[in-house]
């Protein structure tokens, strides 16, 4: 524009050069304003944009994933985790009609006393009832009452109830392993949610995948050797003898011979893991899992171990002659008793009988040492390596620091301790030529090797001493199974209480079957019986008889022996045995 | 000239609808996929559950009991027995 043209069209004032040079010079500031702020929204200070421009279009999703199951050697399961609500609410923010309310307690079942009382807590959060199973979260949801909201958890549940809580365990907030081989198994089973970020369209679905922000990490299901039907067995068998003989306490456990694997282990007493009042403080007495936490004096059960190093170390033949009379037998000022006085034995009479002065004289011939690496050998004095949390080694003193009183008391099985589990795995080594077999609560795919301990000479000349235990004239004939020759050892123990044997008994009873080639090991513990019986032939052995009788039948195991095998002996003719 | 330009815009224009066609259908499709993931999902919570009652439904405890009181079943003495010998030769 010049100022001809200007001048042309209509005569314009002049406009004064000073001031259309304000005028450019301002708007060129403008525009260079805008242009930095521009320039500072987009490339330097761009976040907080950025951010609320994704938020209309892209969303972080949580990616759940669930803690993996456990179940039993047949697939049955154990543990299954299945999604509820927990339901919550924001005190302050909540605005019901009174009838709100009560719909809303029936709902969740809360009195409406206690749900007025969580409405009137103080803080921004609290919850009005976990582990909502959906359909009721959803009868919440409908009521639509501002401040109440519900989020996704998680619920464990447990089939097998107190028949398998001690072994499974329970978890506790946020489905974490508290307890047993939930405890244990904690970093296999848990699973950890994964985030990715997705692009949504107005109605709110996920359009496109963006990014993953973390892998979810879904738990992985654990297969225990565990045999839901001969976990409730033994558990049956147990709390039906711990009723009638009014015992304390007890357990029994199940070994699978070739593999070393834990078929069942049940305690008394126990707890249902379903219940959440059963998993408080009080209770933790009935959560424990005796079998491998607690230690007891074996007594006789530990016989075999003290005739098998003998053997080993020549001193004796199974036909070797012992003299046992007058049923007592002084050492240092210390007397061992026989519960039944015999004369002379054979070294099979000796484990058959039970004879306490017969063992200890049969030790007496042994440098201790020999017998220490016996006792060491069967896996006594070290801990069991099953796996579970908290599993005990139990005790076996170093043979220096024996006197011989020790070392014939431990000759019948006092002076040391052992669990049960260790006890059952010890008589691995009779059930087969030799070996030591390492147990497992987890399932196995095969045989398994184990560790040779024994001549398989002295094994095969013990387990027939332990098959003579069972027929009449030996400890336990309410041992024997119809159908099956049976092979073990009773133990009644004296129990140590404030370092002075009590008149207190922990009865036992440890065998196998079929004796011809032993499948199964099956070991028994009743602890204080006191219904008037308290010997390990009249109170623990019939247990074995009926838990492995069903045991062999539930496996199919063919039977070694005519139906009509059991031969009790004549009414009051049986042998006692005290250890 | 003239035609080879308006050949590539008619090629240009058909690039570009046809990708947004594409675009459109992957979405769909994601949709649907995520649809069918949630409902794998659901599923799998369900099979959960019905494990799970089925499971309470058949310990060995009810299944006893039933065999016992209502179809009043008990294990055969062993003389009533009679062993097969099934092994294979």
């Amino acid at each position: 524009m010049t100022t001809a043209s200007a001048a042309r069209r209509a005569p314009a004032p002049a406009l004064p050069p000073l001031r259309a040079r304000f005028v450019f010079a301002t708007l060129l500031a403008l525009f260079a304003l805008l242009a930095a702020r521009s320039l500072y929204l987009q490339r330097i200070d761009n976040g907080f944009l950025q951010e609320q421009g994704s938020s209309r279009y892209s969303r972080n999703v949580e990616v759940p994933a669930h803690r993996g199951r456990i179940l039993d050697r047949l697939g049955t399961p154990l543990a299954i985790s299945t999604p509820v609500k927990a339901i919550w609410a924001w005190p302050e923010k909540v605005d019901a009609t009174p009838a709100q309310l009560r719909q809303l307690g029936n709902a969740i079942d809360l009195s409406p006393q206690a749900l007025a009382a969580r409405l009137h807590a103080s803080g921004d959060f609290v919850y009005l009832k976990k582990g909502v199973p959906p359909e009721i979260a959803a009868r919440v949801a409908a009521l639509g009452i501002p401040g109440v909201h519900d989020d996704d958890e998680y619920r464990r549940y447990y089939p097998g109830g107190e028949v398998m809580s001690q072994v499974v365990g329970f978890t506790g907030d946020g489905d974490v392993g508290q307890e047993g081989i939930e405890l244990a198994q904690q970093v296999w089973l848990g699973g950890r949610p994964g985030s990715r970020r997705v692009i949504i369209n107005r109605r709110g679905e996920a359009v496109e995948d963006v990014e993953s922000i973390r892998a979810p990490q879904e738990g992985r299901d654990l297969v225990l050797a565990l045999d839901s039907r001969l976990q409730y067995l033994a558990f049956r068998e147990l709390k039906s003898a711990i009723e009638t003989n009014k015992a304390k306490a007890g357990g029994v456990v199940i070994l699978d011979v070739r593999t070393g694997e834990i078929l069942a282990l049940a305690n008394w007493p126990s707890y249902n893991s379903n219940n959440p009042s059963n998993r408080n403080r009080g209770a933790r007495d009935r959560m424990r899992n005796r079998a491998l936490t607690d230690t007891f004096e074996p007594g006789s059960t530990l016989k075999p171990f003290t005739i098998a190093a003998a053997l080993e170390a020549g001193k004796v033949r199974p036909g070797t002659v012992v003299d046992t009379a007058p049923g007592t037998l002084t050492i240092g000022g210390a007397t061992i008793h026989d519960a039944h006085r015999e004369g002379v034995l054979t070294v099979e009479q000796v484990v058959q009988k039970s004879s306490n002065v017969g063992a200890a004289k049969i030790a007496l011939s042994l440098p201790p040492e020999a017998m220490w690496t016996m006792f060491a050998g069967a896996g006594f004095g070290a801990p069991p390596r099953t796996g579970f949390p908290g599993e005990v080694s139990g005790r076996l003193r170093p043979a220096k620091s024996w006197r011989p009183i020790e070392q014939a008391t431990m000759a019948y099985g006092h002076g040391i301790s052992v669990n049960l589990v260790q006890l059952a795995r010890a008589y691995t080594l009779f059930a087969t030529d030799g070996e030591l077999k390492p147990v497992t609560l987890f399932k196995e795919a095969g045989p398994v090797a184990g560790r040779p301990v024994l001549k398989p000479e002295t094994a095969r000349a013990i387990r027939h001493m332990l098959e003579m235990v069972v027929l009449p004239g030996g400890t336990a004939p309410k041992a024997q199974i119809p159908g099956y020759r049976v092979a073990g050892k009773t133990g009644t123990a004296h129990k140590l209480e404030g370092g002075v044997y009590a008149n207190k008994y922990v009865s036992s009873f440890v065998g196998f079957a079929p004796a011809s080639n032993p499948r199964l090991i099956v070991a028994v513990m009743i602890d204080e019986p006191s219904a008037g019986q308290y010997y390990g032939g009249s109170v623990a052995a019939p247990v074995f008889s009926s838990v492995m009788g069903a045991a062999l039948r539930l496996l199919g195991v063919p039977p070694d022996a005519p139906v009509n095998n059991v031969v009790l002996p004549v009414e009051g003719s049986e042998v006692r045995e005290e250890t | 000239m003239v035609r080879l330009n308006l050949a590539l815009l008619a090629l240009v224009v058909i690039c570009a609808v046809s990708l947004v066609t594409s675009r459109h259908q992957a979405r769909k499709l994601f949709v649907e996929l995520e649809r069918e993931q949630n409902l794998a999902r659901g599923y799998d919570v369900e099979y959960g559950q019905l494990q799970l009652e089925q499971s309470t439904w058949g310990t060995p405890a009810r299944v006893e009991r039933i065999a016992r009181e209502q179809l009043r079943m008990q294990i055969p003495p062993a003389s009533r027995v009679q062993i097969v010998d099934g092994a294979p030769r």
